[in-house]
């Protein structure tokens, strides 16, 4: 399944999965392709390392970005922008949907649930494998519930995003790919893809199944 | 075997807290520590364990006193300005020897402030985290794995001599993520004959008090807790030492900003700069030995603050025969590493 090509991508998960990095990576990847693409910033949660965060980047890459007017301005109000809803449905541009993490980013999601039904959609469950709290499938199960409760849609694929931050090792790659494939199997939908930082997808034999993501959200401090 | 996870800095130090052996948490949200809440919120009932919402922090941090008063191992958690709520209780605390942890996410101040990380409440945490005369022990971790283990020792630490204890994070240490793992090991809580937990008719009544009528008594009361004081500085200062031995510009950082500090040293050394850095973990005890140590061949030293500068008043003082330069952004600004480049660089060409 390529989820490249899908019109409305929703992108959610436990909070710390990757999600707004893959967000960041998928609009470049469909940008680079032709087609316009705007990234929705529907995050309630957390006050910064946030898709409004890449304002400037998005500009400069000629990617649209929505967010609340109040995102990341140090204004700690949880806000969604009415020009959400004006990108619901556009037959031209690809939209992306960076959900808040777990079910309490959800339910700001729920808000758009019967225009996004109407319009069609495919929200990504994003799992890591390495987060303490959804380490087993079932975990990750339980919490994709309660994400399809909040936000009354359902997920339509996984995405094995698992990673230890700069610490991924190859090995740490492939062993999360069984992990992730029991989820989708128990979940019933397709295991979409595994993203994997660029300098391990240089050194895997096999590519097949994985997409090279780079690494957008990370500390002032951090080396290039 | 390989138990690494990769946390968020906030859920880090509450999975750090149940896993020390602390059921107990008493808060009240504030940005940017809101996680801590949300883990504890989450996992405590189905530990049978306490998550309790207080209505502010001041009653949270009444809690926390009333829980360790009954001798149960307790947390409470905040940013700035709740901190500033909360310094009532924690003067409470001392003046009844209470050990507990509190937890400070730091964001810009003063006030309300920003929502962004900051170090201004160095002053607050170190010199007077409440009225009186007292001292808690002050943990400045740097990164998610240090986090998580600063968090056992200041609870044992805490209850060895019954002196409250701070985790002293900020904004960014809390929000960001990093693999962690956590240490394999079972809390061990020592006994507390001194708690207010039911007589069971066999002892005395145990009283937990701040309120002294004489003041000798309190007197006596307040020389007793500093010879503890003195205790914990001489034996419980912890830093970190990099690249110092042969360091020519010796910076100085704890937390955050420490973390740039050391890229800006990296960035130094392959301009054939010598810089180093002498970290402090502990902020009280503040660790004078190490750091006088660490600067005792260096040519120029250089204090880095995400602060109006604060710490380096310390730092001074471990150095009174020394010119001690200070660098440092507010308000919730963090400094880049290239901006402390060009501190070390104008340090550095100078004769040592």
């Amino acid at each position: 399944m390529d989820i490249l090509r899908e019109k409305t991508l929703i992108i959610t998960g436990h909070y710390g999965s990757g999600k707004t990095n893959l967000a960041i990576n998928l609009a470049k990847s469909i940008h680079s392709a032709g087609t316009s693409v705007t990234l929705a910033d529907l995050d309630i949660v957390n006050p910064y390392f946030r898709t409004a965060d890449f304002r400037q980047w998005a500009g400069r890459e000629g990617i649209g970005l929505v967010s609340s007017d109040y995102a990341a301005s140090g204004l700690d109000v949880p806000a969604l922008s009415p020009a959400v809803d004006a990108q619901i449905g556009s037959k031209e541009t690809t939209l992306i949907i960076d959900v808040g993490g777990d079910d309490a980013g959800a339910y700001a999601l729920g808000r758009y649930a019967p225009r996004l039904k109407a319009s069609g959609y495919l929200m990504v469950y994003v799992v890591n494998a390495f987060r303490l709290l959804t380490k087993t499938p079932e975990e990750a199960l339980g919490l994709l519930y309660e994400i399809e409760r909040a936000s009354r849609l359902k997920a339509g694929c996984v995405v094995n995003n698992s990673n230890l931050s700069d610490q991924t090792t190859p090995e740490d790659v492939q062993s999360s790919v069984r992990y992730a494939q029991k989820i989708a199997e128990q979940a019933k939908i397709p295991l979409a893809m595994t993203s994997v930082r660029r300098n391990i997808y240089e050194k895997l034999a096999d590519k097949n199944g994985f997409y090279p993501v780079d690494i957008y959200m990370k500390p002032p401090w951090a080396e290039d | 075997m390989d138990q690494r996870v990769l946390m968020k800095g906030n859920e880090a130090i509450a999975e750090a807290v149940i896993q020390a052996g602390c059921l107990h948490f008493f808060g009240y949200p504030i940005t940017p520590q809101n996680e801590i809440n949300a883990y504890m919120s989450k996992r405590l009932p189905r530990l049978g364990g306490t998550y309790l919402q207080a209505e502010s922090e001041i009653a949270a941090v009444n809690m926390l006193y009333g829980a360790a008063a009954a001798g149960i191992r307790a947390v409470t958690s905040s940013s700035s300005p709740g901190i500033s709520l909360k310094t009532e209780g924690i003067s409470y605390m001392c003046g009844a020897d209470l050990p507990g942890l509190i937890i400070n996410v730091q964001r810009g101040g003063p006030g309300l402030g920003t929502i962004q990380p900051s170090q201004a409440d160095y002053f607050q945490a170190t010199k007077a985290p409440g009225h009186g005369d007292l001292k808690i022990l002050v943990y400045a971790p740097n990164t998610v794995q240090e986090m998580v283990d600063v968090v056992f020792t200041a609870f044992d630490l805490s209850d060895k001599y019954r002196v409250p204890a701070m985790l002293l994070a900020d904004g960014i240490l809390g929000q960001m993520m990093e693999p962690v793992q956590f240490p394999d090991q079972k809390p061990d809580i020592p006994a507390k004959p001194w708690a207010t937990n039911g007589t069971k008719g066999e002892r005395a009544p145990n009283i937990i008090n701040s309120l002294y009528l004489v003041a000798t008594e309190l007197e006596d009361k307040v020389r007793e807790r500093f010879v503890r004081y003195g205790e914990i500085e001489a034996n419980h200062s912890q830093a970190e030492n990099y690249l110092t031995d042969d360091a020519d510009v010796l910076l100085v950082a704890y937390g955050a900003s420490s973390r740039v500090a050391k890229r800006a040293i990296n960035a130094a050394r392959n301009q054939g700069i010598k810089a180093g850095m002498l970290r402090p973990v502990t902020l009280w005890p503040f660790p004078k030995k190490q750091l006088e140590a660490a600067a005792k061949n260096a040519a120029s030293i250089l204090t880095v603050e995400m602060s109006m500068g604060q710490m380096v008043e310390d730092v001074r003082l471990a150095l009174p025969d020394r010119k001690v330069q200070f660098y440092g952004r507010t308000g919730g600004v963090i400094p880049t590493p290239e901006e402390i480049l060009e501190q070390i660089k104008a340090l550095g060409g100078g004769v040592k």
